[in-house]
This record gives structure tokens, sequence and C-alpha cells, in this order.
């Protein structure tokens, strides 16, 4: 540091014209990196009303939401089995099928593949359904089950239930 | 400003007048026409001029086809299909711009193999290979932008499996992509940032090619017997000798790429990109550019998801630092006898890793992608440095002369056995 006395004033001169600059400068790039967020009306994509009535067990539909696909299932006695009767502690991301559903018989899920996006297989009777009868997601292999957790392949998480309330027997608001 | 400076004088007075004020007359002939090319050079050393070429030709192409282009999720697609069926030309600018992407990755991947092969990235030309990488993730990102831009099925799903790569990173992961997309999946907003920074990227690689020419004049080329100029005897001038044969190569690649661009244009393309972008439908089979699946193939070797995006972005990584793993001071692999071999595997291998990193991750694809993704690390980290401890080097030759003059007298440069001839030696003062 500075022997002379004379030098500690041009060593804060300096060190605050520094930090001013960089402080200004900072504020001057914040706002052109958060203008690369979501802008506010990419926020406030709605919610979507879903008429489930026209279901059937077994039967899966697709709708969009948020841009994203959501998955809504009527599951079948056997599925519901099949999904209550995995022990969570098993799991890579551990979840019981009663956390993961309203009505047992109606499965919500966004059907975006947790491991890289990619939208897995399974909502057609003709798809593949994967080794655990639930998803199966083509780009690298992951397979989900009847609760739409992740059982086998490279994804690290259970794929995501949305936000969704039942306004009554026939209708689902998602969002 | 120095009064003294010597000016250079032509014998016009218009170059006088110029180079008076902007001394860049001199500069041309001296790094352009003078500068001395080590004359053993083969056509190896033609794909840096080449690459060059084809940079300036995806520049040109592409400005003319953003001139016809619409960057909107609703338009994308179908100015797409007008650039190829109603703008005068524009087929044509289309095939030549998504084929010179895969032309240029294939001059660019030669470059390397050379690179690698003649040891060019050892000293004093570490900081050459660095920008070098820096260009190639630059050209690696670029082309992945550009390749949304068509907005079909590929572009969408490569988009969104990629940009996913990010969400894999613990914490800031999921909000990093948010913020890369603009949006909460591949959208609008993604589209019109991919064909911004699609568009600038290439002026920063012009930007960048122009500090690895600059920096590779400083020490001059290598060349295939990795060992420096001493006389002037070793070396021909870049006018009009090199100049020349850069050009011949040109002629040559000319007709390679043109046979494509006019009579096989899809060859390289995925069908499924034919299909406008479906948000809600994946295709079965995602498959890469096949200039980035040895990458994507060591990204789905990996049953862990933060580790294979680690490991991918490793492996491009960890070429930043091959002049530092390497400890043999000789520089081609002509006159490494071990090395030699475990060098042509790794691109070997690296080819085999390209063309599972197109096939199903499954079976024995996946087989192959794990013991490929083991060499290329391997490669690096254990043969690399190992192999320059153990290896003994064949004799060098004195100097570049005498590559020529043993094919006369071959005892010339047989230096005594055991001392290194002095060609091994550092020699900075070109």
């Amino acid at each position: 540091m500075a022997k002379k006395p004379k030098n500690k004033r041009r060593d804060f001169l300096q060190l605050s014209t520094v930090t001013l600059g960089a402080v200004g400068t900072a504020a001057f790039i914040w706002p052109f990196l958060k203008s690369m967020s979501p802008a506010e009306d990419t926020l406030a994509a709605g919610s979507t009303e879903v008429d489930i009535s026209a279901i059937e067990e077994g039967q899966s539909i697709t709708i969009k939401w948020r841009g994203k696909p959501v998955f809504i299932k009527k599951r079948t006695k056997d599925e519901i089995d099949a999904a209550q009767m995995v022990q969570a502690s098993d799991l890579r991301d551990p979840q019981d099928d009663a956390d993961r559903v309203q009505k047992e018989e109606w499965l919500v899920l966004v059907g975006v593949c947790t491991h890289l996006g990619c939208v897995p297989l399974g909502q057609k009777v003709s798809d593949m359904k994967g080794e655990y009868d639930g998803w199966y997601c083509p780009c690298h292999g992951s397979h989900y089950d009847t609760s739409g957790r992740i059982r086998k392949g490279p994804a690290p998480k259970n794929l995501d239930v949305p936000p969704y309330t039942f306004l009554n027997d026939n209708t689902i608001k998602i969002g | 400003m120095d009064k003294n400076r010597k000016v250079h004088q032509f014998k016009n007075p218009v170059l006088n007048w110029i180079e008076f004020r902007l001394p860049i007359i001199s500069y041309f002939k001296k790094e352009y026409g003078d500068y001395p090319m080590p004359k053993n050079c083969n056509y190896f050393w033609s794909f840096g001029a080449l690459a060059t070429i084809t940079l300036v030709t995806m520049i040109v192409s592409g400005i003319f086809l953003a001139m016809n282009y619409t960057p909107h999720t609703d338009m994308a697609f179908d100015s797409v299909e007008r650039i190829m069926r109603d703008v005068n030309y524009g087929w044509l600018m289309r095939y030549i711009h998504s084929n010179g992407a895969a032309f240029f990755f294939i001059i660019v991947y030669i470059h390397i193999v050379r690179a690698m092969y003649f040891g060019s990235y050892k000293y004093p030309r570490e900081l050459n290979w660095i920008l070098g990488v820096f260009i190639f993730l630059l050209m690696m990102a670029t082309s992945f932008l550009g390749y949304t831009l068509p907005w079909g099925q590929m572009s969408y799903w490569g988009a969104t499996v990629i940009t996913n790569l990010f969400s894999a990173i613990p914490f800031i992961g999921e909000g990093l992509k948010t913020w890369l997309l603009g949006d909460y999946n591949v959208g609008n907003a993604t589209l019109n940032r991919f064909f911004a920074l699609h568009y600038v990227l290439p002026f920063v690689i012009f930007g960048v090619v122009g500090l690895h020419v600059a920096a590779v004049h400083v020490h001059g080329s290598n060349n295939p017997d990795g060992i420096d100029i001493k006389t002037n005897n070793d070396s021909v001038n870049f006018f009009p000798y090199m100049l020349i044969k850069d050009t011949v190569a040109m002629c040559a690649f000319g007709v390679a790429i043109s046979a494509v661009i006019f009579f096989g244009p899809n060859l390289m393309a995925e069908v499924d990109n034919y299909i406008p972008a479906d948000p809600l439908v994946t295709p079965a089979h995602i498959v890469p550019n096949w200039y980035l699946a040895p990458f994507y193939a060591i990204l789905r070797a990996v049953p862990d998801k933060l580790g294979g995006v680690l490991l991918m972005f490793g492996a491009i990584v960890i070429l930043f630092v091959l002049p530092w793993l390497d400890r043999s001071k000789v520089r081609s692999c002509n006159y490494r006898p071990i090395y030699k071999w475990f060098m042509m595997g790794f691109f070997v291998n690296f080819f085999a890793l390209g063309y599972v990193g197109m096939l199903p991750a499954e079976g024995l694809y996946l087989l192959i992608a794990r013991v490929g993704l083991l060499y290329y690390f391997g490669f690096f980290f254990i043969i690399t440095p190992f192999v320059g401890w153990i290896e003994k080097p064949s004799k060098l030759p004195l100097s570049i002369s005498d590559v020529y003059a043993k094919n006369i007298a071959p005892n010339i440069g047989g230096g005594e056995k055991g001392i290194p001839s002095p060609a091994m030696q550092k020699d900075t003062n070109l």
C-alpha cells in the first residue's frame, strides 16, 4: 500500500473511480440480461379448463398448457393398483402415488421428459409404453410407470404434476 | 508519432500514398507475399485456407438468406419453403448454406486432425491451438442456432434437447434454461434470439480467425516433419507457391461441394426437418447433425443426466489443455512410432462415436459408445502423457532440406545414436 500520505488521496480516487465504474457497468448490463427472461405476457399465460367427461377408462388425452403438453389419463383399476403397490423408497425420485393424484383414477402430468425435454410416448394405444406400462421417452430411453414416476433410464425426476383443481366432476382447471 | 519511420517505397505512386498513411500494402506483402512457408508442407496445409473461404461463403449466403427469412414461429417454416420455391435462386442459397455448414465441419475436422497428428499445437503454437478450439466451439454453437431456424421437427426438438442440457446444472439450471429460452419452453422468444445470435456469431468467428491467422504467422506454419525453418533453403514464399497450391485445393473442394449441392443436396439433411415443428409430438428418433454426433454419443453413453452433460462439454474443454498433456518435444507423429498408432486410433474412435451417435442408444451401439468414451478420455489423460514419457522417437532430420537430401545420400541427416539432432532443440530465432 501507499507509504507516503499524499498517495492515499490518489489511491482513494482511483479506487472510488473504479468502483463507481464497475457498479455503473453492472447497472447498465442488468437490463440487457433481464430482457432475455420471459416477458410479462409469457408469464401471464393463463389457465386452461378441460372437459374430461368424454375420456374413457384407460384412455388418455393431451392438451396444451403454457405451450407444453399435459397428459390427462383416466387410469384403469390395474394401473392404479400397479402404481400404489410400489414402495416409494425403492424409487429414484421417491413419491407415493397418493401424493401425485387428487382422485386416484385421474392422473394429470406435464408430458415433458425430465431428462432433456422430449414428449414421452404412451398416449396412443399403439405407442410404446415402456417396461412399466406408463410412458416411454424415445429420445434417450426413460421409462415411466402408471403414476408417471421415473423407473429406468437417464431422467432424474418423475414427470411433473401441474397445479390443477376439479371444478366439478367433468371439468379440470389446469394452472 | 515516430517521424523516422521507414516507409516502404513502391513504383506505383497511389500505393505509396496509401502506404504512407496506412502501411497496409507492406503488411500484406509481408504476411501473404514474402511469408515463408516450409517447403515440405503437403495438402493438409491447405485446409486452413479452405476453412477461411468456406466461412466467407457461409456469411455471404447467410446474409442473402436472411433477406427472405422470417424469424417467427408461425412463419419461419413457410418462409424457408418460400426461399426454396419462389425466391430467385433461393434454393441455391439455402443448399449452399446448409451443405456449406457440413463441409465447413469436414474441413475443420481435417484441419484439427492435421494439427494433432503433426503436433502443430505444441510449443510455440499453443495459443494458436487454443484460439482454434475456441473457433470450433463457436462453430458448434452457431451451427446449432442455425439448425433451429427452419423450424422443422428436428429444429424444434434439437433445440429443446440441447437447451435442456443446461437444466442439469444443480440449483441454477432450470432458471438458466428459462433465461436462455425466454420462455418455459422453446418458443417465439427463443427463435427470435437464436436468429439474432446466429447472425452475429459468424462475425465473432471471423474476428477470432483473424487472431488465429495472426498468431500462426508469428512463428510460421508447422510442417509434416515438425521441425523449424532454419535457412532460406527450407522455405518457399507464400506467393506464388502456396497460393497456387491452395488454389488447386480450392478447385478440388469446389468440385466436391458442388457435386453435393447440385446432385445430393439433402444427403446430409434429416427428413423430419421437412415437417413443421410440433411442440406436442417428439419425433421417434432425434438425430443431431452428423458433425455434432460424436459429442451426442458421449452424452447418451452416460446413464446420468448431469454426468452426461459434464462429460460431453468436458470432451471439448479437454482439447484446450492438449498442449500441456503431451510431454513429448517431437511434434510430428511421423517420428513417434508408438503414439502414431494411438493417434490414428483416436481418429477412428471419434468416427465410431459419431456413427453410433446417429443411431439409437441401445444394445451394441450403446456399448460401442461407452468403449469409445473411455478411449476418448483415456487418450488425453493416460495415453498422451504416458506415451510421451516412455516413447523413444525416431531420429529427426537435421533440417527441412535434409528431408529431401536424404533421398540422395541417406546418411547426411544421421546424428550419432542417442544424441538428439539439432532440429529437436527448440529454435525460436526464425
